[in-house]
């Protein structure tokens, strides 16, 4: 069963007057938790990842949902962020490695302005789609309040692995070789 | 002549064991010595802990810092201290140039704080260029936030105090 289904089916089987209420209470719940400050990403741990569409800057539509049964390494990364541009190599060659046992990489960029980012995208010759990232998306994503961040995704969607800073890719390699040998939806 | 030959080896060892310690100190100078205007040249008592700026932040009064984020603009938008103000980033000329509109009025004397946290304290592009923007226009009472790691982890997973532009 995917990520938001359960939920629904369990709201369908309630009364009429139950199911506003619980509507009402979730909308203001929401409203207050979106005054506060961002939710510690640690808690998207063992959660579904949320689902984004933007578009590349290859002029691509990019949309994480369709990622199912992929493996997905989601990096956040910015030009002026020096141990990005050390990992992000690496991760191309992953592409490369790991790309037929179904694995995706997806790049964000958190740049403020989308020039630089495309320059290193192409300086780089990164092999895997980049999009520019924006404040929503890194909230969303738990606050994205340091460079690099990366998330690892399974096939089911489900983020199982949070990077934060400087990490050893080898760590985040080996992670990515145990959800590549895990079950496939 | 052995009496010689001795002194000879003693002063030919003590000169090769100098120049092998000198060569250390010097490589070592060159590792330890940051560029100008990289976060590690600024001096240590210049640095604010994030508890001691959270303190400052809970007791406002007369001498309550100017804050002012000097980092990315997207990562000010998620989270920021409260009551600081975007203007970066240090590393652009244009961040450069915001940071010196914004402080082109006020007295030199003004207490004023600067934070990045974008990366790593020593790969932040950041926060060197701005501090040295601000001695270089005369103030003289100017403190970095000391951010080991980036902002998220040194300070808002802390439980210091954020707010959001978003």
């Amino acid at each position: 069963m995917g990520c938001p289904t359960l939920a629904a089916s369990l709201f369908l089987r309630l009364r009429w007057g139950l199911r506003i209420f619980l509507a009402a209470f979730l909308a203001a719940s929401l409203a207050i938790a979106s005054a506060q400050s961002p939710t510690p990403a640690r808690t998207l741990i063992n959660k579904c990842a949320p689902d984004f569409s933007l578009q590349d800057l290859s002029g691509r539509a990019l949309r994480l949902r369709t990622y199912r049964g992929q493996v997905v390494l989601l990096n956040f990364w910015a030009t002026w962020c020096a141990p990005c541009q050390l990992e992000m190599p690496v991760f191309s060659a992953w592409q490369h490695q790991y790309g037929p046992q179904g694995f995706a990489i997806i790049g964000i960029s958190m740049d403020d302005d989308t020039a630089p980012a495309r320059r290193l995208v192409e300086q780089l010759r990164l092999d895997y789609p980049n999009a520019m990232g924006d404040a929503r998306l890194g909230m969303r994503y738990g606050g994205v309040l340091g460079l690099p961040l990366t998330f690892l995704i399974d096939r089911n969607g489900v983020v199982r692995a949070r990077f934060q800073g400087e990490t050893d890719t080898i760590t985040i390699e080996k992670k990515v070789q145990v959800l590549l040998g895990g079950p496939h939806p | 002549m052995r009496l010689d030959r001795v002194i000879g080896t003693g002063v030919c060892a003590a000169l090769v064991l100098l120049c092998i310690t000198q060569g250390r100190m010097f490589a070592a100078g060159q590792w330890a010595t940051s560029s100008p205007s990289s976060a590690s040249s600024i001096p240590a008592s210049m640095l604010l802990q994030p508890e001691d700026l959270n303190r400052l932040l809970a007791a406002p009064g007369p001498e309550s810092p100017l804050i002012l984020q000097v980092g990315s603009r997207v990562l000010f938008a998620q989270a920021h201290i409260p009551k600081s103000e975007y203007a970066g980033p240090g590393a652009q000329d244009a961040g450069a140039q915001m940071l010196r509109n914004r402080v082109a009025n006020l007295p030199h004397k003004t207490f004023i704080v600067l934070y990045c946290g974008c990366c790593p304290w020593n790969r932040c592009p950041n926060v060197g260029p701005a501090y040295k923007l601000l001695l270089d226009m005369g103030f003289t009472n100017v403190k970095v936030l000391y951010l080991a790691e980036n902002f998220g982890a040194d300070w808002a997973n802390k439980g210091f105090p954020v707010e959001s532009s978003h």
